[in-house]
């Protein structure tokens, strides 16, 4: 019916379509208030289902990694999450970096993973769904490659945290951190 | 053949739908072209923003429900959690504190506006009752709301209002106790407290539904109080009434803004910024506002059983209202005498609601006798007296008439 309207604009009707064109100005400025308005108003709502501030103040974690012996492994939590911390022996970090990265899915040296090389930090959560890894305690199994083995779908990690075999698109996460001494580390 | 209305979605997939499930149809039907009288008044806008107060308090609530924790030792800790470290959360919960507040105005006014157009009469007296039904739900709700966020009001406030059961003869203690789970108001009265205001408004959103039902089946009342007789009676809802309501929900939605931004505590009291004390009671309860004039009924009753019967009669008494009022007239424009003791039954509730928010010395308990007193005289005395006495004005042949004929000397002029 529109369609029809406008196919026959004659200078006599010209008028009656140029009020149409200022009502769908109209239309269009106050829908678009409209909308602007409706986001504003929901952004409050789905912005509060985001980490709080208590919870974000959480998000930073300092240890000191001394008491840690040669080959030890230890958990500590970042963020509610494991984080790995490997104090690894010299084996272990010639294993890591004689790797030929070009075989890896996710490929990444050993030298971008690591500040230093003895202190391997990794979030210990596997890169597939979210398990957490196998290979921090003595007797756990470690996989092939002497790294760690996700139990729940098979995944295998190397003595770097780089996924090696199983269905984990990517390494084990570097958070982020810092040496504050020789030994301590900040994380986050 | 479902496309008979102007604007009807006629696509296939529409038609597929509706000859299954005939659900565009009927928003079609009841708010597309339901058929409303042309003269309905801003007056007649409270009934949309109460339902749109209702969707308001219902989302916020459940978002601040994901940050609230129900537990005695925990409870008034969250809620500050609420309004300093959850992102938006001071808003989250301004919105619906004032919500409760500005619900309440909206719900008034809307019963008030009932009242003085005599909405409750025939063949609207079930839609009256259900929305006596709405607004004790409401009751319900706003008051175990108010005591989750376990302060100083809240607690003492929830201790006085469930020891209104210790009335009850024989098992009003037993019953006391049964509410509370425990001896005082306690941790597991939170938690029920809380199980139930999540659950009412659902509730609530139930019997609205029927409200609405009850409402579409004989149509809105209208300032006239007469029946629609033919079509030069009656406008679509839309345009004409979505547009009105979207222009009043705007004006509406402007003063919320206001007193959320500007005054959230305005209406609150302070003490409830107080942890809960079980030890010791705050020098001088009062409820929300919008309770004052009934918990100024209980408090000019000299006596603990016959103050708790008052003031739930002076709610129940709604109830009967349809049958109290004895007058074949609806609208208090048609009745001289009516429509006098109508303002003072206004005056008489908002006297109540003064004299509820100050203690109960002096004058305050004369001047909330007279008033409770009024209240009751004007319900079961002067409305059926008056109904027989009262010689109404002529009412006009037709909506449409009455309109047109208002509109003759603007056309003059």
């Amino acid at each position: 019916m529109a369609q029809g309207a406008q196919s026959q604009v004659t200078p006599a009707n010209a008028h009656a379509v140029e009020g149409e064109t200022r009502r769908d100005f109209l239309m269009l400025t106050a829908g678009a208030l409209g909308a602007i308005g409706a986001i504003s108003t929901i952004w409050p709502f789905v912005d509060s289902l985001n980490p709080a501030k208590d919870t974000l103040a959480l998000s930073t974690t300092e240890f000191d990694m001394a008491p840690i012996q040669v080959g030890q492994r230890l958990t500590i939590a970042w963020r509610g999450k494991p984080v790995f911390i490997a104090h690894r022996t010299a084996a272990e970090i010639k294993e890591a970096e004689t790797v030929d990265i070009s075989t890896l899915r996710d490929p990444q040296k050993d030298s971008d993973r690591v500040k230093k090389a003895e202190w391997l930090v990794i979030v210990g959560v596997c890169t597939h769904l979210g398990c957490i890894p196998l290979g921090q305690k003595q007797g756990d199994p470690r996989g092939p490659y002497g790294g760690w083995f996700c139990p729940c779908h098979g995944s295998i990690y190397d003595t770097s945290g780089r996924r090696r075999d199983g269905p984990a698109p990517l390494n084990l996460e570097v958070p982020p951190y810092q040496f504050t001494s020789a030994t301590a580390v900040k994380i986050g | 053949m479902a496309a008979t209305g102007a604007g009807v979605p006629n696509s296939r997939i529409v038609r597929w739908i509706d000859y299954r499930l005939p659900f565009v149809k009927f928003l079609q039907h009841e708010l597309n072209e339901y058929p409303t009288p042309r003269n309905l008044t801003y007056w007649w806008n409270f009934g949309s923003l109460a339902g749109i107060m209702l969707v308001i308090m219902m989302v916020s609530g459940i978002v601040l429900a994901m940050h609230y924790t129900p537990q005695s030792d925990m409870a008034f800790d969250s809620v500050e959690r609420i309004m300093r470290d959850v992102n938006y959360g001071w808003l989250l919960r301004y919105i619906h504190m004032n919500g409760a507040s500005l619900f309440f105005v909206v719900v008034y006014i809307h019963i008030f506006r009932g009242l003085y157009y005599g909405s409750y009469k025939y063949p609207r007296e079930l839609l009256w009752m259900l929305g006596v039904v709405i607004l004790l739900l409401m009751m319900a709700t706003a008051f175990m709301g108010y005591v989750l966020p376990w302060g100083q009001m809240s607690y003492w406030g929830a201790t006085v209002i469930t020891n209104l059961f210790s009335a009850i003869p024989v098992v009003g203690n037993k019953i006391v106790t049964l509410l509370w789970g425990g001896y005082t108001v306690s941790n597991p009265t939170l938690n029920r407290f809380f199980s139930l205001h999540y659950l009412l408004p659902f509730v609530i959103v139930g019997v609205v539904m029927l409200h609405i039902l009850a409402l579409h089946t004989h149509g809105s009342n209208n300032p006239l109080g007469i029946d629609h007789k033919g079509p030069g009676d009656s406008i679509p809802f839309h345009p004409y009434y979505t547009a009105k309501d979207a222009f009043g929900l705007a004006v509406f939605l402007l003063v919320y803004a206001i007193v959320v931004f500007y005054a959230p505590n305005f209406l609150g009291d302070p003490a409830n910024y107080i942890p809960a004390n079980p030890l010791q009671t705050p020098d001088d309860i009062v409820p929300e506002w919008y309770f004052l004039p009934f918990y100024a009924i209980l408090r000019s009753v000299p006596n603990k059983l016959l103050g708790v019967i008052m003031l739930f009669s002076s709610i129940l008494i709604l109830f009967i209202l349809p049958w109290l009022d004895t007058s074949p007239v609806r609208s208090a424009k048609f009745r001289p005498i009516y429509k006098k003791i109508f303002w003072l039954l206004v005056i008489s509730v908002l006297v109540l609601g003064y004299c509820g928010a100050h203690p109960p010395e002096g004058w305050y308990v004369i001047v909330g006798r007279i008033a409770t007193f009024y209240y009751f005289l004007h319900f079961l005395i002067l409305l059926p007296l008056i109904g027989k006495l009262e010689r109404p004005r002529p009412l006009p042949l037709s909506i449409g008439a009455a309109v047109l004929d208002n509109r003759q000397p603007a056309a003059a002029e």
